[in-house]
Protein backbone atom coordinates (compact mmCIF):
# COMPACT_ATOMS: atom_id res chain seq x y z
CA UNK A 1 0.00 0.00 0.00
CA UNK A 2 2.68 2.57 -0.49
CA UNK A 3 2.10 4.84 -2.71
CA UNK A 4 5.34 6.46 -2.16
CA UNK A 5 9.16 5.90 -3.84
CA UNK A 6 10.68 4.23 -0.55
CA UNK A 7 13.57 6.74 -0.43
CA UNK A 8 11.06 9.80 0.15
CA UNK A 9 9.54 7.17 2.75
CA UNK A 10 13.12 6.74 4.44
CA UNK A 11 13.80 10.69 4.19
CA UNK A 12 10.40 10.91 5.96
CA UNK A 13 11.95 9.01 9.09
CA UNK A 14 15.12 11.28 9.36
CA UNK A 15 12.79 14.31 9.13
CA UNK A 16 10.05 13.31 11.89
CA UNK A 17 13.12 12.19 14.57
CA UNK A 18 14.45 15.90 14.05
CA UNK A 19 11.12 17.25 14.43
CA UNK A 20 10.69 15.28 18.05
CA UNK A 21 13.79 16.28 18.79
CA UNK A 22 12.20 19.68 18.33
CA UNK A 23 13.23 21.36 15.19
CA UNK A 24 10.28 22.72 13.25
CA UNK A 25 11.33 23.28 10.26
CA UNK A 26 11.96 19.48 10.07
CA UNK A 27 8.57 19.04 11.25
CA UNK A 28 6.86 21.26 8.79
CA UNK A 29 8.75 19.57 6.10
CA UNK A 30 7.47 16.64 7.38
CA UNK A 31 3.86 17.92 7.48
CA UNK A 32 3.99 18.77 3.98
CA UNK A 33 5.40 15.95 2.65
CA UNK A 34 3.52 13.41 4.91
CA UNK A 35 0.29 15.48 3.49
CA UNK A 36 1.35 14.99 -0.15
CA UNK A 37 1.41 11.53 0.98
CA UNK A 38 -1.81 11.12 2.53
CA UNK A 39 -4.00 13.25 -0.38
CA UNK A 40 -2.94 10.33 -2.60
CA UNK A 41 -4.00 8.16 -0.29
CA UNK A 42 -6.93 9.45 0.42
CA UNK A 43 -8.09 10.07 -2.61
CA UNK A 44 -6.89 6.52 -3.82
CA UNK A 45 -9.30 4.89 -1.03
CA UNK A 46 -12.11 7.03 -0.34
CA UNK A 47 -15.46 6.81 -2.59
CA UNK A 48 -15.86 9.12 -4.99
CA UNK A 49 -19.21 11.27 -5.67
CA UNK A 50 -19.82 10.34 -1.76
CA UNK A 51 -22.02 13.58 -0.37
CA UNK A 52 -20.27 14.98 2.54
CA UNK A 53 -17.04 13.78 2.18
CA UNK A 54 -13.97 15.10 1.25
CA UNK A 55 -10.64 14.33 0.37
CA UNK A 56 -8.56 17.65 2.06
CA UNK A 57 -10.95 16.86 5.29
CA UNK A 58 -9.29 13.28 5.63
CA UNK A 59 -5.89 14.47 5.20
CA UNK A 60 -6.38 17.26 7.23
CA UNK A 61 -7.77 14.91 10.03
CA UNK A 62 -5.18 12.42 9.54
CA UNK A 63 -2.52 15.21 10.07
CA UNK A 64 -4.08 15.78 13.32
CA UNK A 65 -4.17 12.60 14.66
CA UNK A 66 -0.51 12.07 13.49
CA UNK A 67 0.29 14.94 15.57
CA UNK A 68 -1.19 13.85 18.73
CA UNK A 69 -0.21 10.49 18.37
CA UNK A 70 3.59 11.99 17.45
CA UNK A 71 5.05 10.29 20.73
CA UNK A 72 3.73 6.47 19.68
CA UNK A 73 6.49 6.79 16.65
CA UNK A 74 9.62 5.79 17.82
CA UNK A 75 13.13 6.96 16.00
CA UNK A 76 14.81 3.76 14.67
CA UNK A 77 11.13 2.42 13.79
CA UNK A 78 9.96 2.97 10.23
CA UNK A 79 7.47 5.73 9.69
CA UNK A 80 6.16 4.57 6.23
CA UNK A 81 3.84 1.56 7.84
CA UNK A 82 3.17 3.60 11.47
CA UNK A 83 1.94 6.85 9.25
CA UNK A 84 -0.21 4.53 6.77
CA UNK A 85 -1.87 2.55 10.19
CA UNK A 86 -3.18 5.69 11.65
CA UNK A 87 -4.68 7.29 7.92
CA UNK A 88 -5.90 3.79 7.29
CA UNK A 89 -7.54 4.28 10.65
CA UNK A 90 -8.58 7.83 10.33
CA UNK A 91 -10.01 6.98 6.71
CA UNK A 92 -12.24 3.79 8.47
CA UNK A 93 -13.36 6.27 11.00
CA UNK A 94 -14.28 9.31 8.48
CA UNK A 95 -15.52 6.62 6.18
CA UNK A 96 -18.51 5.76 9.64
CA UNK A 97 -19.15 9.10 10.55
CA UNK A 98 -19.98 10.34 6.70
CA UNK A 99 -22.76 12.07 6.21
CA UNK A 100 -23.52 12.61 9.83
CA UNK A 101 -20.88 15.54 10.32
CA UNK A 102 -20.96 18.97 10.64
CA UNK A 103 -19.20 20.17 7.76
CA UNK A 104 -20.32 23.97 7.41
CA UNK A 105 -21.12 26.61 9.76
CA UNK A 106 -24.85 27.25 8.94
CA UNK A 107 -24.83 31.10 9.25
CA UNK A 108 -21.91 31.29 6.88
CA UNK A 109 -24.21 28.96 4.25
CA UNK A 110 -27.10 31.46 4.77
CA UNK A 111 -24.78 34.52 3.85
CA UNK A 112 -23.48 32.86 0.82
CA UNK A 113 -27.20 31.61 -0.47
CA UNK A 114 -28.22 34.88 0.02
CA UNK A 115 -25.81 36.99 -1.85
CA UNK A 116 -23.52 35.38 -3.93
CA UNK A 117 -21.17 38.00 -4.66
CA UNK A 118 -21.09 38.31 -0.34
CA UNK A 119 -17.25 37.30 1.16
CA UNK A 120 -17.89 33.81 0.79
CA UNK A 121 -16.79 32.76 4.75
CA UNK A 122 -17.15 28.92 3.22
CA UNK A 123 -14.45 27.93 1.49
CA UNK A 124 -15.37 26.96 -2.39
CA UNK A 125 -14.95 23.42 -2.43
CA UNK A 126 -17.35 23.20 0.81
CA UNK A 127 -20.06 25.36 -1.16
CA UNK A 128 -19.37 22.80 -3.90
CA UNK A 129 -19.55 20.47 -1.56
CA UNK A 130 -23.15 20.54 -0.25
CA UNK A 131 -24.26 21.10 -3.13
CA UNK A 132 -23.49 17.98 -5.03
CA UNK A 133 -24.97 16.43 -2.15
CA UNK A 134 -28.31 17.12 -3.39
CA UNK A 135 -29.92 15.32 -5.73
CA UNK A 136 -31.13 16.48 -9.25
CA UNK A 137 -33.39 19.14 -10.06
CA UNK A 138 -32.95 20.55 -6.48
CA UNK A 139 -28.66 20.50 -7.18
CA UNK A 140 -29.62 22.13 -10.50
CA UNK A 141 -31.29 24.80 -9.08
CA UNK A 142 -29.71 25.65 -5.91
CA UNK A 143 -26.25 25.51 -8.04
CA UNK A 144 -27.88 28.17 -10.93
CA UNK A 145 -28.98 30.84 -8.16
CA UNK A 146 -26.33 30.56 -5.77
CA UNK A 147 -23.27 29.46 -6.96
CA UNK A 148 -23.58 30.48 -10.70
CA UNK A 149 -26.04 33.80 -9.36
CA UNK A 150 -28.06 32.97 -12.17
CA UNK A 151 -32.10 34.93 -11.86
CA UNK A 152 -35.48 32.40 -10.98
CA UNK A 153 -37.22 33.31 -14.23
CA UNK A 154 -33.53 32.74 -16.22
CA UNK A 155 -32.91 29.60 -14.32
CA UNK A 156 -37.01 28.62 -14.77
CA UNK A 157 -36.19 29.17 -18.35
CA UNK A 158 -32.87 27.07 -18.45
CA UNK A 159 -33.96 23.91 -16.41
CA UNK A 160 -37.43 24.22 -18.11
CA UNK A 161 -39.49 24.51 -15.05
CA UNK A 162 -42.19 26.93 -13.64
CA UNK A 163 -40.95 29.48 -11.02
CA UNK A 164 -42.86 28.45 -8.59
CA UNK A 165 -41.26 25.41 -9.02
CA UNK A 166 -37.77 26.53 -8.94
CA UNK A 167 -38.90 28.66 -5.74
CA UNK A 168 -39.94 25.51 -4.11
CA UNK A 169 -36.82 23.27 -5.50
CA UNK A 170 -34.36 26.07 -3.88
CA UNK A 171 -36.30 26.16 -0.22
CA UNK A 172 -36.03 22.67 0.02
CA UNK A 173 -32.57 22.16 -1.40
CA UNK A 174 -31.43 24.45 1.18
CA UNK A 175 -33.17 23.21 4.07
CA UNK A 176 -32.03 19.98 3.02
CA UNK A 177 -28.26 21.57 2.92
CA UNK A 178 -29.21 22.52 6.52
CA UNK A 179 -30.24 19.55 7.90
CA UNK A 180 -27.21 17.78 6.74
CA UNK A 181 -24.73 20.08 7.52
CA UNK A 182 -26.16 22.52 10.30
CA UNK A 183 -25.49 22.48 13.97
CA UNK A 184 -28.01 19.94 15.72
CA UNK B 1 -8.77 25.34 6.80
CA UNK B 2 -6.35 24.65 3.78
CA UNK B 3 -4.16 21.87 4.86
CA UNK B 4 -1.01 24.47 4.80
CA UNK B 5 -2.61 26.44 7.45
CA UNK B 6 -2.94 23.65 9.51
CA UNK B 7 0.52 22.29 8.70
CA UNK B 8 1.93 25.66 9.44
CA UNK B 9 0.75 25.99 12.48
CA UNK B 10 0.95 22.07 13.58
CA UNK B 11 4.94 22.85 13.02
CA UNK B 12 5.18 25.38 15.54
CA UNK B 13 4.49 22.23 18.22
CA UNK B 14 7.21 20.25 16.97
CA UNK B 15 8.26 18.99 20.64
CA UNK B 16 6.63 16.47 21.82
CA UNK B 17 3.89 16.81 24.19
CA UNK B 18 4.41 19.69 26.79
CA UNK B 19 1.85 19.38 28.39
CA UNK B 20 -0.65 16.39 29.24
CA UNK B 21 0.71 13.39 31.27
CA UNK B 22 1.50 10.19 29.38
CA UNK B 23 1.31 7.24 31.69
CA UNK B 24 3.36 4.54 30.55
CA UNK B 25 2.23 1.14 29.18
CA UNK B 26 4.84 -0.55 31.14
CA UNK B 27 4.13 1.79 34.80
CA UNK B 28 0.47 0.89 34.41
CA UNK B 29 1.38 -2.78 34.16
CA UNK B 30 3.71 -3.01 36.88
CA UNK B 31 1.22 -0.83 39.13
CA UNK B 32 -1.05 -3.36 38.24
CA UNK B 33 -0.69 -6.26 40.63
CA UNK B 34 0.16 -3.31 43.42
CA UNK B 35 -3.62 -2.48 42.74
CA UNK B 36 -5.18 -5.76 42.86
CA UNK B 37 -3.44 -6.82 45.94
CA UNK B 38 -5.04 -3.22 47.26
CA UNK B 39 -8.23 -4.15 46.58
CA UNK B 40 -7.98 -7.90 47.87
CA UNK B 41 -6.37 -7.75 51.47
CA UNK B 42 -9.64 -5.44 52.57
CA UNK B 43 -12.28 -7.52 50.18
CA UNK B 44 -11.24 -10.90 50.62
CA UNK B 45 -7.83 -12.04 52.23
CA UNK B 46 -5.81 -15.17 51.75
CA UNK B 47 -7.52 -18.19 52.58
CA UNK B 48 -5.69 -19.49 56.46
CA UNK B 49 -3.67 -22.56 55.10
CA UNK B 50 -2.65 -19.99 51.73
CA UNK B 51 0.93 -20.52 53.06
CA UNK B 52 0.62 -24.10 53.73
CA UNK B 53 -0.91 -24.93 50.49
CA UNK B 54 1.99 -23.93 48.61
CA UNK B 55 3.17 -27.45 48.96
CA UNK B 56 0.18 -28.77 46.68
CA UNK B 57 0.36 -29.02 42.88
CA UNK B 58 -3.16 -27.86 42.69
CA UNK B 59 -3.08 -25.05 44.54
CA UNK B 60 0.28 -23.40 42.90
CA UNK B 61 -1.61 -24.30 39.34
CA UNK B 62 -3.92 -21.75 39.56
CA UNK B 63 -1.06 -19.23 39.82
CA UNK B 64 1.13 -20.20 37.27
CA UNK B 65 -2.28 -19.81 34.94
CA UNK B 66 -3.64 -16.55 35.96
CA UNK B 67 -0.08 -15.26 36.05
CA UNK B 68 0.61 -16.65 32.69
CA UNK B 69 -2.58 -15.34 31.46
CA UNK B 70 -1.72 -11.68 33.01
CA UNK B 71 1.90 -11.67 31.41
CA UNK B 72 0.68 -12.90 27.96
CA UNK B 73 -2.11 -10.51 27.64
CA UNK B 74 -0.18 -7.46 28.58
CA UNK B 75 2.46 -8.77 25.68
CA UNK B 76 -0.10 -8.60 23.03
CA UNK B 77 -1.38 -5.27 24.52
CA UNK B 78 2.29 -3.98 23.80
CA UNK B 79 1.63 -4.36 20.34
CA UNK B 80 -1.91 -3.49 20.39
CA UNK B 81 -1.43 -0.10 21.45
CA UNK B 82 0.80 1.76 18.74
CA UNK B 83 0.08 1.75 15.16
CA UNK B 84 1.54 -0.39 12.86
CA UNK B 85 2.93 -3.18 15.57
CA UNK B 86 2.36 -6.56 14.41
CA UNK B 87 0.48 -7.65 17.26
CA UNK B 88 -1.42 -10.92 15.32
CA UNK B 89 2.19 -12.49 15.62
CA UNK B 90 1.73 -12.41 19.28
CA UNK B 91 -1.51 -14.36 19.34
CA UNK B 92 -0.18 -17.25 20.15
CA UNK B 93 1.10 -15.90 23.60
CA UNK B 94 -2.65 -16.20 24.43
CA UNK B 95 -2.77 -20.43 23.71
CA UNK B 96 -0.05 -20.47 26.88
CA UNK B 97 -2.23 -20.61 29.39
CA UNK B 98 -4.93 -22.00 27.72
CA UNK B 99 -2.62 -25.13 26.85
CA UNK B 100 -1.51 -25.39 30.31
CA UNK B 101 -5.13 -25.45 31.50
CA UNK B 102 -6.52 -27.91 29.23
CA UNK B 103 -3.37 -30.00 30.01
CA UNK B 104 -4.24 -29.24 34.11
CA UNK B 105 -7.61 -30.64 33.21
CA UNK B 106 -6.67 -33.26 31.31
CA UNK B 107 -4.81 -34.30 33.94
CA UNK B 108 -7.04 -34.40 36.85
CA UNK B 109 -9.66 -36.25 34.49
CA UNK B 110 -7.42 -38.88 34.66
CA UNK B 111 -6.23 -38.83 38.64
CA UNK B 112 -9.98 -37.78 40.23
CA UNK B 113 -12.35 -40.78 40.12
CA UNK B 114 -15.51 -40.05 37.73
CA UNK B 115 -18.09 -39.66 40.48
CA UNK B 116 -15.85 -36.82 42.12
CA UNK B 117 -15.52 -34.90 39.08
CA UNK B 118 -18.35 -33.02 39.21
CA UNK B 119 -17.95 -32.03 42.40
CA UNK B 120 -14.68 -30.72 41.81
CA UNK B 121 -15.80 -28.60 38.87
CA UNK B 122 -18.82 -27.09 40.59
CA UNK B 123 -16.92 -26.34 44.25
CA UNK B 124 -18.59 -24.72 46.77
CA UNK B 125 -17.59 -20.76 45.76
CA UNK B 126 -18.62 -20.65 41.87
CA UNK B 127 -20.44 -17.18 43.15
CA UNK B 128 -17.66 -15.51 44.97
CA UNK B 129 -15.57 -16.30 41.66
CA UNK B 130 -17.76 -14.98 39.66
CA UNK B 131 -17.85 -11.92 41.71
CA UNK B 132 -14.47 -11.42 43.04
CA UNK B 133 -12.31 -11.60 40.00
CA UNK B 134 -14.51 -8.99 37.71
CA UNK B 135 -14.36 -6.60 40.78
CA UNK B 136 -10.92 -7.19 41.50
CA UNK B 137 -10.30 -6.69 38.16
CA UNK B 138 -12.17 -3.29 37.42
CA UNK B 139 -9.92 -1.33 38.66
CA UNK B 140 -6.85 -2.60 37.36
CA UNK B 141 -8.72 -2.49 33.83
CA UNK B 142 -9.30 1.14 33.98
CA UNK B 143 -5.66 1.64 34.66
CA UNK B 144 -4.86 -0.35 31.54
CA UNK B 145 -7.57 1.83 29.78
CA UNK B 146 -6.16 4.85 30.92
CA UNK B 147 -2.31 3.96 29.36
CA UNK B 148 -3.71 2.73 26.23
CA UNK B 149 -5.39 5.83 25.73
CA UNK B 150 -2.48 7.70 25.93
CA UNK B 151 -1.09 5.50 23.05
CA UNK B 152 -2.77 5.07 19.79
CA UNK B 153 -4.30 1.39 19.56
CA UNK B 154 -5.58 1.10 15.74
CA UNK B 155 -8.20 -1.78 16.96
CA UNK B 156 -10.02 0.00 19.96
CA UNK B 157 -12.55 -2.56 20.69
CA UNK B 158 -10.04 -5.70 20.33
CA UNK B 159 -7.65 -3.59 22.41
CA UNK B 160 -9.99 -3.47 25.18
CA UNK B 161 -10.74 -6.59 24.82
CA UNK B 162 -7.52 -7.45 26.14
CA UNK B 163 -6.95 -4.91 28.30
CA UNK B 164 -9.96 -6.91 30.27
CA UNK B 165 -8.39 -10.68 29.88
CA UNK B 166 -4.95 -8.54 31.59
CA UNK B 167 -7.08 -7.62 34.28
CA UNK B 168 -8.90 -10.88 34.81
CA UNK B 169 -5.25 -12.93 35.13
CA UNK B 170 -4.44 -10.50 37.76
CA UNK B 171 -7.44 -10.45 39.46
CA UNK B 172 -7.52 -14.17 39.30
CA UNK B 173 -3.94 -14.38 40.30
CA UNK B 174 -4.99 -13.07 43.85
CA UNK B 175 -8.14 -14.46 44.21
CA UNK B 176 -6.93 -17.75 43.60
CA UNK B 177 -4.90 -17.18 47.08
CA UNK B 178 -8.20 -16.93 48.67
CA UNK B 179 -10.46 -19.73 46.98
CA UNK B 180 -10.55 -22.78 49.12
CA UNK B 181 -10.99 -24.47 45.09
CA UNK B 182 -8.20 -25.31 43.89
CA UNK B 183 -9.30 -28.52 41.01
CA UNK B 184 -8.10 -27.30 37.49
CA UNK B 185 -11.64 -28.52 36.91
CA UNK B 186 -13.17 -25.41 39.10
CA UNK B 187 -10.61 -23.59 37.33
CA UNK B 188 -11.50 -24.14 34.25
CA UNK B 189 -15.13 -23.62 34.19
CA UNK B 190 -15.37 -20.87 36.60
CA UNK B 191 -12.30 -18.65 36.30
CA UNK B 192 -12.84 -18.34 32.18
CA UNK B 193 -16.48 -17.46 33.10
CA UNK B 194 -15.51 -14.66 35.31
CA UNK B 195 -12.87 -13.60 32.84
CA UNK B 196 -15.47 -13.58 30.23
CA UNK B 197 -17.47 -10.05 32.15
CA UNK B 198 -14.29 -8.11 31.83
CA UNK B 199 -13.74 -9.02 28.50
CA UNK B 200 -16.62 -8.19 27.58
CA UNK B 201 -16.15 -4.76 29.82
CA UNK B 202 -13.06 -4.29 28.07
CA UNK B 203 -13.98 -3.92 24.75
CA UNK B 204 -17.30 -1.81 25.29
CA UNK B 205 -15.11 0.44 27.48
CA UNK B 206 -12.51 0.23 24.63
CA UNK B 207 -14.63 1.39 21.72
CA UNK B 208 -15.34 4.44 23.34
CA UNK B 209 -12.55 5.08 25.91
CA UNK B 210 -9.54 4.42 22.69
CA UNK B 211 -10.91 6.25 20.40
CA UNK B 212 -8.81 9.05 18.98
Amino acid sequence: MSPAPSSKLQALDDLLARALAGDEKAYRAFLTDAAAILRRFAASRMPHHSAGFDVEDLVQEILLAVHSKRHTWRPGEPVAPWLFAIARYKAIDAYRRRGRRIEIDIEAMGDVFEDPSATPTAVAHDVGRAVASLGGRQQAVVSALSVEGKSISETARELDMSEGAVRVAFHRGLSAIAKKFGNK
Amino acid sequence: MQTNDLIAELSGRAAPRNGGFVLPLWLAAAVAPLLAFAVFMPLLGPRPDAIASLTTLRFVMKFVEAGLLFAAALGLLAALARPARPWRDRLWLLLCPAALLLTAVAVELVVVPADLREVRAIGGNAMNCLIAIPTMGAPVLLLLLFALSCQAPTRPALTGAVAGLASAGISAFFYAAHCPDDSPLFVAMWYPMATLVLVAAGACAGSRLLRW
